[in-house]
């Protein structure tokens, strides 16, 4: 399964970073090998396997239903890279319904 | 009077606090001197704060003054990992896009190490969101490894070893998701332990892959990694994967460092081609001296352990792309052409193409293409079923062995840019310490020796079952006596009064024998 | 504007599939993953920290309190509940979401195969639960510029108040079979959940502020077919009229194009409440949304005696309350469907609670308050009076002191807002004069402007009463009652 530059450049606007020409020269081929490289991990485990998605077994952690002090709106807000009106500041929405 | 300080050991400084014979303020003020003298060579730190230093280490004089009772390492100044998040303090994860970033709390970690009394002297360097095994890929400097500062000194945590090996500080704070504690502390001679997965906590450390990330001390004592250990192990509910048990006896393990009757596994599997001569052979020579102190050498195969490397840059890549999904530019930190023109979707892309290095781009796309649908399987799926391949010849292991070892990495310190455009090469400096990330099992990195062909430090893995954390610390010590004691102290000690290390300006009165080869045969030196 | 074609040609040749997603925003102390308080309307950002803004470094906990109510929910909605199942993340980037992910489940809901039964015109139809699993709300956003709407928004703002607000996402698997009732027969289904909701007290459920949400699917299958047509998502429904004033709408747009050979469009409509659904976005192109198993969270394992003990709690089913009421207020069928088909169900009991016969609170909700929710065009619940209102309004005719006309006065001003009912009465003086004194003179007078009448009367022609008590109530401007009124004209005239 060969990673072709058209599918970095698909994968990079899924994550939505920004590649330039020159990026995607540089990355596409690094990506293949390291995928290649990678690949036979598919080949390994049989279906018999259970994945282990988790370090430990650990089940059933909850947290009690109890209010605890939030940040102030100021605090919230102090590293946001616009404001207004109390709220974060976001460039327009395209193509989407709220 | 200042590199007696600087050469001691944490717990040394602890109890000298503890005393008053020293102050905490004495100690800081030392260490901030230090990394005045060595730090625009070394580039250990990315933010230090001589106001913000000071201030700690005058109130814990004051508490200490009170008559109030603090930890064995109360007043000692500590080097803080900047992937752990410090409330008000720039917390930037060597990333671009969280440069400036002040946090509004503090990890859980950070208030810990602060109760016991802690100095926190500066934030260290490291791999961009802790992804390198060099920290060449920090946004802002690329660290030196004290021993040869145009070679690397390990990744991510590549700051936090440089710092300790460089004399700036006495302890630091690293995190480990795939060896980024191991690794650099052995190409360093430093000591880093990754606790078992869930023994401290997550919270506020930022994420790189939540299933294997974990914080853990570096030191430059098995004795003082122990009690930083202590310090910040135990559980936490704000993190959910944190273990409700008590802190194994760690302490006590590094005081006693007795192996009798230890069964020690040496993994087949990590060794042979691609592992350099020096390193096989002074991790051979570590073996003979634990073997000599009692404990007992098999030879243990772990047959899965060759596809850990395949399998966690398959885990690893997916947990990130979702963990770095958050790096937007919509609440905090970088963003890149809001002009009003642009959509908010443009805006996170032109952000993220800008705000991210190469390394973390890789990664954020192998991982995009592992999770994504009709791929899920053969990459995702497979991978974590080969992890569990890997946990299970952990626990058949640990049914024969009380602990397994392996060198920490297969070879010493390679030179900046070496491996940088060659991702797969640096991916290979993490091949023996990924295996107990994957499996969540406790594991650490002593150092063992110079290797003869470079001079340059090798580093002994120990990797011991989860929550038997102090298994770690019995080896361990037992290798820092046995070791030491045939050098005549410390390899740190060689560094910093050989004329390689006279840079540090730590030389002290009392000359450490030269190491030569072989390391039996040793005379004193001259000044 | 769509071309619809007429619902009765639409039902001739087509067989509606439904398909219906309920959010129900649960009504914990405080959010899913974090402690910030889980309320509504408290100033912007507020409510927030680390956790649920998605600060670097920040971890989720999970609500104890959540689970419990998830779990009650699935019990209720006759779920199997999961012995072992996980939180997913679920990626796509979205602004009002913190994480750029959204803590979810995906194939592994807590509450699984489950079903409720709803009853509509006497028919009962039994709608199958796929599933009702955990996850959380994003946060608000407003759009600023000249339209207030997305489209040609200069920009937004984002309120994070609700990110992290506890949700369960109830999904049916197809309806079929229900025919031209399919409209009415989501509106039952999304009322039933609501009365569950209620009843187990674990939501607001109140459709107006968000707190239970629909999103309702529906395709049209030619007559006689068995091969699922392309689906619509309408979103935006806010109330349980809309429910099937949207799918109504829907189905008639749909059938005008696939009547004339056309295609419909796989899409998310946006129900406006004028009465018409438009075009959101497109889902031609699937998102990826690359879910994965939450490593920040472990497996929920919920034992079967925490099930068991969860399942003791629970309150009365609706559907069995239902049956039980109609008896207890010896209702005919039809009477108490009545009830039903105007969700006057719940309002009904509390009135009779607060000490109103059954008859009487059936006739006032059924009544004077469904012909006033009907003209501001709102829900028979939020029309204004509280049951207790309702109850004291008739304690008042009960007790002789309005008769039934100046009751609906009553129930006027306190929609004006003038006060509880005693005190509109107070105010507006609409006491029934019982005075005799009054009365008395009234009567005089009446007789003698009407000696014929009277003269009837006298000879025993008791009918000719109702022209005289007319004119007295008319003279006492109908704040008499009519019944001494007769009483005291017999008198003076035996």
């Amino acid at each position: 399964m060969a990673l072709s530059p058209t599918d970095v450049a698909r994968l990079a606007r899924l994550a939505r970073i920004e590649l330039s020409d020159d990026e995607l020269a540089r990355l596409a081929p690094q990506l293949d090998v390291i995928l290649d490289a990678v690949a036979e991990v598919s080949q390994v485990a049989g279906p018999d396997v259970v994945p282990m998605t988790h370090a430990l077994p650990l089940t059933n952690v909850f947290r009690p239903d109890v209010v605890k002090p939030s940040l102030t709106p100021a605090q919230a807000l102090a590293m946001a890279p616009a404001e207004e009106d109390g709220r974060f500041r976001v460039p327009r929405i395209m193509d989407e319904e709220a | 009077m200042s590199a007696e300080i600087l050469r001691a050991t944490a717990s040394e400084l602890g109890e000298r606090i503890a005393r008053r014979e020293l102050t905490a303020v004495e100690v800081t003020t030392a260490f901030l001197d230090q990394i005045e003298r060595v730090d625009d060579d070394v580039k250990a730190f990315l933010h230090v704060d001589r106001a913000w230093s000071l201030d700690q280490a005058r109130v814990v004089d004051a508490r200490l003054d009170a008559g109030e009772k603090l930890g064995p390492l109360a007043g000692v100044p500590i080097a803080v990992k900047d992937i752990f998040c410090t409330q008000g303090v720039p917390t930037t994860c060597g990333s671009k896009i969280l440069e400036g970033w002040l946090p509004p709390y503090n990890a859980t970690v950070i208030d810990r190490v602060r109760n016991a009394g802690l100095v926190m002297i500066g934030k260290a360097n490291m791999d961009e969101f802790a992804m390198g095994s060099s920290t060449e890929n920090s946004a802002f400097q690329v660290t030196g490894n004290p021993w040869d500062l145009e070679r690397i000194p390990g990744g991510s945590g590549g700051g936090s070893s440089a710092a300790l090996a460089s004399f700036q500080a006495p302890l630091a704070l690293g995190t480990d998701t795939g060896g980024s504690i191991r690794q650099p502390a052995a190409v360093t001679a430093t000591v880093g332990v990754k606790p078992t997965y869930g023994g401290t906590s997550r919270y506020g450390v930022i994420a790189m892959a939540s299933s294997l990330d974990q914080p853990g001390p570096c030191a430059r004592t098995v004795l003082d990694a122990a009690l930083l250990h202590e310090v910040i192990c135990g559980h936490d509910p704000m993190d959910s994967t944190s273990i409700d048990a008590p802190v194994p006896a760690v302490v006590d393990a590094a005081r006693s460092g007795d192996v009798r009757g230890l069964r020690i596994g040496v993994v087949k599997e990590l060794g042979g081609n691609g592992y350099a001569p020096g390193v096989e052979q002074r991790f051979r020579e570590a073996l003979d001296v634990l073997k000599a102190q009692g404990a007992e050498i098999v030879e243990v195969s772990c047959p899965h352990f060759k596809y850990a490397l395949g399998a966690y840059y398959l885990i690893m890549p997916s947990e990130v792309s979702s963990n770095l999904a958050r790096f937007d530019a919509m609440r905090y930190g970088l963003r890149v052409g809001d002009d009003g023109v642009n959509t908010v979707e443009d805006v996170m892309r032109l952000t993220r193409g800008a705000g991210f290095g190469d390394e973390v781009k890789r990664r954020i796309i192998i991982g995009t293409y592992a999770l994504s649908s009709g791929y899920y399987d053969a990459y995702y799926g497979s991978a974590q079923k080969v992890r569990r391949l890997i946990a299970e010849d952990f626990d058949a292991a640990f049914t024969q062995v009380d602990v397994l070892v392996s060198p920490s990495t297969p070879t010493t310190a390679f030179k900046q840019g070496e491996r940088t455009a060659d991702p797969l090469a640096m991916y290979m400096s993490d091949l023996c310490t990924i295996p107990s990330n994957m499996a969540g099992n406790a594991s650490a990195s002593f150092p063992c020796g110079l290797a003869p062909e470079d001079g340059l430090p090798v580093g002994f893995q120990v990797m011991a079952p989860v929550l038997a954390d102090d298994r770690l610390y019995r080896v361990g010590a037992a290798l820092e006596r046995g070791l030491e004691a045939s050098w005549g102290g410390s390899l740190l000690d060689h560094l910093a009064d050989s004329d390689a290390g006279a840079y540090l300006g730590v030389r002290t009165d009392v000359a450490t024998p030269p190491l030569a080869e072989p390391v039996e045969a040793s005379d004193a030196r001259e000044i | 504007m769509d071309e619809l074609l007429d619902y009765d040609e639409a039902m001739a040749l087509f067989d509606p599939v439904l398909g219906l997603e309920v959010h129900v925003e649960l009504n914990t102390a405080s959010k899913m993953f974090c402690g910030c308080a889980n309320h509504f309307g408290a100033e912007p950002n507020s409510n927030t920290c680390p956790v649920c803004l998605g600060l670097p470094g920040a971890l989720p906990a999970v609500n104890a309190t959540a689970i419990e109510s998830a779990i009650r929910i699935g019990l209720s909605l006759n779920c199997d509940i999961a012995t072992w199942c996980r939180f997913a993340r679920k990626n796509y980037f979205y602004p009002d979401m913190t994480k750029d992910f959204q803590t979810s489940q995906y194939d592994e809901p807590l509450c699984f195969e489950g079903h409720v039964d709803v009853e509509v015109d006497g028919r009962t139809f039994r709608i199958a639960v796929e599933r009702a699993h955990m996850e959380e709300d994003a946060g608000k956003l407003v759009h600023a510029g000249a339209s207030g709407r997305i489209h040609g928004a200069d920009y937004s703002l984002v309120d994070y108040n609700r990110a992290g607000t506890p949700l369960i996402e109830i999904v049916t698997k197809p309806v079929r079979g229900t025919g031209s009732m399919a409209p009415q027969v989501a509106k039952a289904y999304v009322a039933a959940l609501r009365d569950t909701m209620r009843a187990l007290g674990v939501s607001d459920v109140k459709m107006e502020q968000g707190s239970l949400r629909c999103d309702a699917n529906v395709s049209l299958m030619p007559k006689g077919s068995d091969v699922l047509g392309t689906r619509t998502e309408t979103k935006n429904v806010n109330s349980l009229r809309s429910i099937e004033a949207a799918l109504t709408y829907e189905i008639r747009r749909q059938a005008a194009i696939l009547a004339c050979g056309g295609r419909v469009k796989q899409e998310t409509r946006m129900w406006h409440e004028e009465g018409y659904t438009t075009a959101g976005r497109s889902k031609e192109e699937a998102e990826d949304y690359r879910y994965f198993p939450e490593p920040d969270l472990v497996p929920v394992a919920p034992s079967r005696e925490w099930v068991e003990q969860l399942r003791s709690t629970l309150p009365e089913n609706p559907a069995a309350k239902r049956v039980r009421l109609a008896a207890e207020w010896g209702m005919t069928e039809r009477e108490f469907g009545d009830v039903l088909a105007a969700d006057a169900l719940d309002l009904i009991e509390a009135t009779v609670a607060a000490g109103a016969s059954p008859a009487s609170a059936r006739k006032w909700w059924l009544g004077e308050l469904a012909r006033v929710a009907n003209a501001e065009g709102v829900e028979l619940a939020a029309v204004g009076l509280t049951p207790a209102q309702v109850a004291e309004v008739q304690g008042l005719v009960d007790g002789g002191v309005v008769n039934d006309k100046l009751a609906r006065q009553v129930i006027e001003g306190v929609l004006a807002g003038e006060g509880s009912p005693a005190e509109v009465v107070e105010r507006r003086g609409l006491k029934v004069v019982s005075d005799d004194g009054a009365l008395s003179a009234a009567v005089d007078a009446a007789i003698a402007a009407d000696p014929d009448a009277a003269a009837k009367i006298r000879d025993g022609k008791v009918a000719a009463a109702g022209a005289l008590i007319g004119s007295v109530m008319k003279a006492m401007r109908g704040q008499a009652d009519a019944g001494r009124v007769r009483e005291l004209i017999l008198e003076k005239l035996s």
